[in-house]
């Protein structure tokens, strides 16, 4: 068993997977180093982040070790926004080679920046993400994250050609075309969000394609939240391993974080990327093993270093280390967001809940759709459920069955009185990438 | 001896039924009878139509999550007591009817009953034990 372990991690283990594996006291010292660097870089070279230290009081040289990074300022999205487009660079425009923007849902988007170093280190984490993942040269990586802005499609694209894979850009959208591909190519492995990945499952089935009899082996999923029975549905359906991987633009996009083949929690690439756990409501640091929000610093970011960043996203940094004897640590899987949370009636209700209860009820991910409306001063959550062959049947009473299952399965597990409603199929908006699953009408 | 009716699920709002019957129309699939079970939120719209594998295809095509059961048709007389002697040949059998409807045959004095049994076997030795004409598909759609 020992052996099998051990030889699996070596023959992952790929010459760019080389700093995962650093000694501890070696990796915390090049993080202490590192740390002093972008500082100072900041300091020097953004007006903004200058302004933040001075109103504390504190200079780059105030950095002794790893703690005193709490000592400094957290950036927030918000910060992004008010120096739209370029307030926040390090870097004069003739070193940056690259922009990307994130799709700001309101007003100006999120503008990121990268030197031809950042695009290398972006590069370099990608690979180690895939190599992680047991992927390498010879595997035939379709890459369904969107080409454009948005991160997700470069990155993954330029780190799995480093890696020595074939790359199949197809970007996001068109299903069919997706399907035909991958069983065409002898597709090994893709990467998509997982919600696009559920969709192409089912219209997989709809055109006759088993993805159980095709190449595909492993799946590398991202850029939202998903969870562990929606792992158990992609990986029972298409017989795949599915790896969660996670990023995001204000740090580098994807790469950040990735699973190994243990699947036990997502190694950060913490030569990079610096992690803390900290309280979202007071922002105090968190120990190890406590659930808080994730904040980044950019160790070695140039064009854009972001200090302490506060990701909204909540999880934890795993204890111990990894069976795969990497020495990175690992953070737990987002199961949600500090800004998904919905307050109903004063009770949090996060999406994933509503996903998870109807995974465990129908065995598969029914499209669904989550509103929220006022009525009379109170909150109504309604809870849309698209009819799937594999739920319908002619006799009401197993239809009105179904539905008080639901009912009673959202009820226990959220805690509040939710409306179920089935609905036709297809009759949701169906998501090519993002899944939009909470329409909020109460402010209307 | 059984016949393949098709099952539809629509939301109980207005103009949702129009839509898949439109579809039938232009499909030259004639609608022989046609029962709407509903709740104040869903229907399940029954059919049983000249040709179930078309209607099928066609609904399934649009995007309509759409199942065919087995049914048994049963010609009745047209007259006070017809259904009640149907009915007494099911009694004492513990068969069960799911659900049923009923409506008349185009020629002559009879009257088509469908009925959605859990064990249809069982039912059909109990009609043609008691002299009841139990339908095949063509029977139906003459």
């Amino acid at each position: 068993m020992k052996n099998s372990v051990l030889e699996a991690s070596v023959a992952e283990r790929h010459p760019a997977s080389a700093p995962d594996y650093m000694p501890v006291a070696e990796l915390r010292e090049l993080q202490v180093e590192r740390l002093r660097g972008v500082v100072a870089r900041a300091w020097r070279e953004v007006k903004h982040f200058r302004a933040r230290l001075e109103e504390r009081g504190i200079t780059p040289e105030d950095l002794h070790s790893l703690d005193d990074v709490a000592k400094l300022p957290f950036t927030v999205k918000s910060d992004l926004r008010d120096t739209y487009p370029f307030g926040l660079f390090a870097s004069p425009m003739k070193d940056v080679v690259r922009l990307h923007a994130s799709s700001g849902t309101t007003g100006k988007p999120i503008v990121v920046a990268y030197t031809k170093e950042d695009v290398e280190v972006w590069t370099s984490v990608l690979v180690r993400c895939f190599a992680g993942c047991g992927l390498h040269r010879g595997d035939i990586i379709q890459n369904a994250y969107g080409y454009g802005l948005f991160t997700g499609g470069l990155g993954a694209h330029y780190g799995a050609e480093a890696l020595g894979a074939a790359v199949v850009p197809t970007s996001g959208g068109n299903a069919d075309r997706q399907i035909m591909l991958m069983k065409d190519f002898g597709v090994t492995a893709i990467c998509c969000t997982p919600t696009y990945f559920l969709h192409l499952i089912d219209r997989a089935a709809e055109l006759g394609v088993d993805f159980k009899e095709l190449p595909l082996r492993a799946g590398v999923f991202g850029a939202e939240p998903w969870t562990e029975s929606m792992r158990r549905h992609i990986e029972n359906s298409s017989r795949i391993e599915a790896f969660d991987i996670y990023g995001l633009s204000e740090i580098i996009g994807p790469g950040v974080a990735c699973e190994c083949r243990r699947h036990q929690g997502l190694h950060i690439f913490e030569d990079h990327f610096y992690p803390e756990i900290v309280d979202p409501a007071t922002g105090e640091p968190l120990p190890d093993g406590s659930e808080g929000e994730l904040v980044l610093t950019t160790l070695s970011k140039q064009a854009m270093p972001m200090i302490r960043y506060r990701t909204r996203d909540i999880t934890l940094l795993l204890p111990g280390t990894c069976e795969c004897r990497r020495t990175i640590r690992r953070m737990g899987r987002i199961g949600r967001r500090s800004d998904d949370m919905l307050i109903i009636r004063g009770v949090n209700v996060f999406p994933s809940q509503v996903e998870a209860a109807l995974l465990e009820i129908e065995g598969t991910l029914p499209n669904y759709q989550i509103i929220l409306t006022r009525e009379q001063g109170l909150d109504q959550m309604e809870v849309q459920v698209e009819v799937t062959p594999h739920m319908f049947n002619d006799k009401i009473g197993a239809l009105q069955g179904l539905h008080a299952k639901l009912q009673g399965a959202l009820d226990h597990v959220l805690g509040i009185r939710v409306k179920v409603a089935l609905v036709e199929a297809h009759s949701l908006a169906r998501s090519e990438g993002k899944a939009k699953r909470v329409i909020d009408r109460r402010a209307q | 001896m059984k016949i393949q009716q098709i099952s539809l699920f629509i939301e109980n709002k207005p103009g949702h039924i129009a839509a898949p019957i439109r579809l039938l129309a232009q499909a030259g699939v004639d609608i022989r009878s046609l029962y709407l079970a509903d709740t104040q939120e869903f229907g399940i719209v029954r059919m049983i139509v000249s040709d179930w594998q078309k209607a099928a295809e066609v609904l399934d095509a649009e995007g309509f999550v759409v199942k065919a059961t087995e049914v048994l048709a049963v010609e009745v007389p047209d007259h006070p007591g017809g259904l009640a002697d149907v009915l007494d040949a099911l009694d004492g059998s513990g068969i069960n009817i799911e659900y049923m409807y009923a409506f008349p045959h185009q020629q002559g004095e009879e009257a088509i009953l469908i009925f959605r049994f859990g064990d249809p076997d069982a039912a059909i030795a109990r009609f043609q034990a008691a002299g009841i004409n139990v339908l095949a598909g063509d029977d139906l759609l003459k």
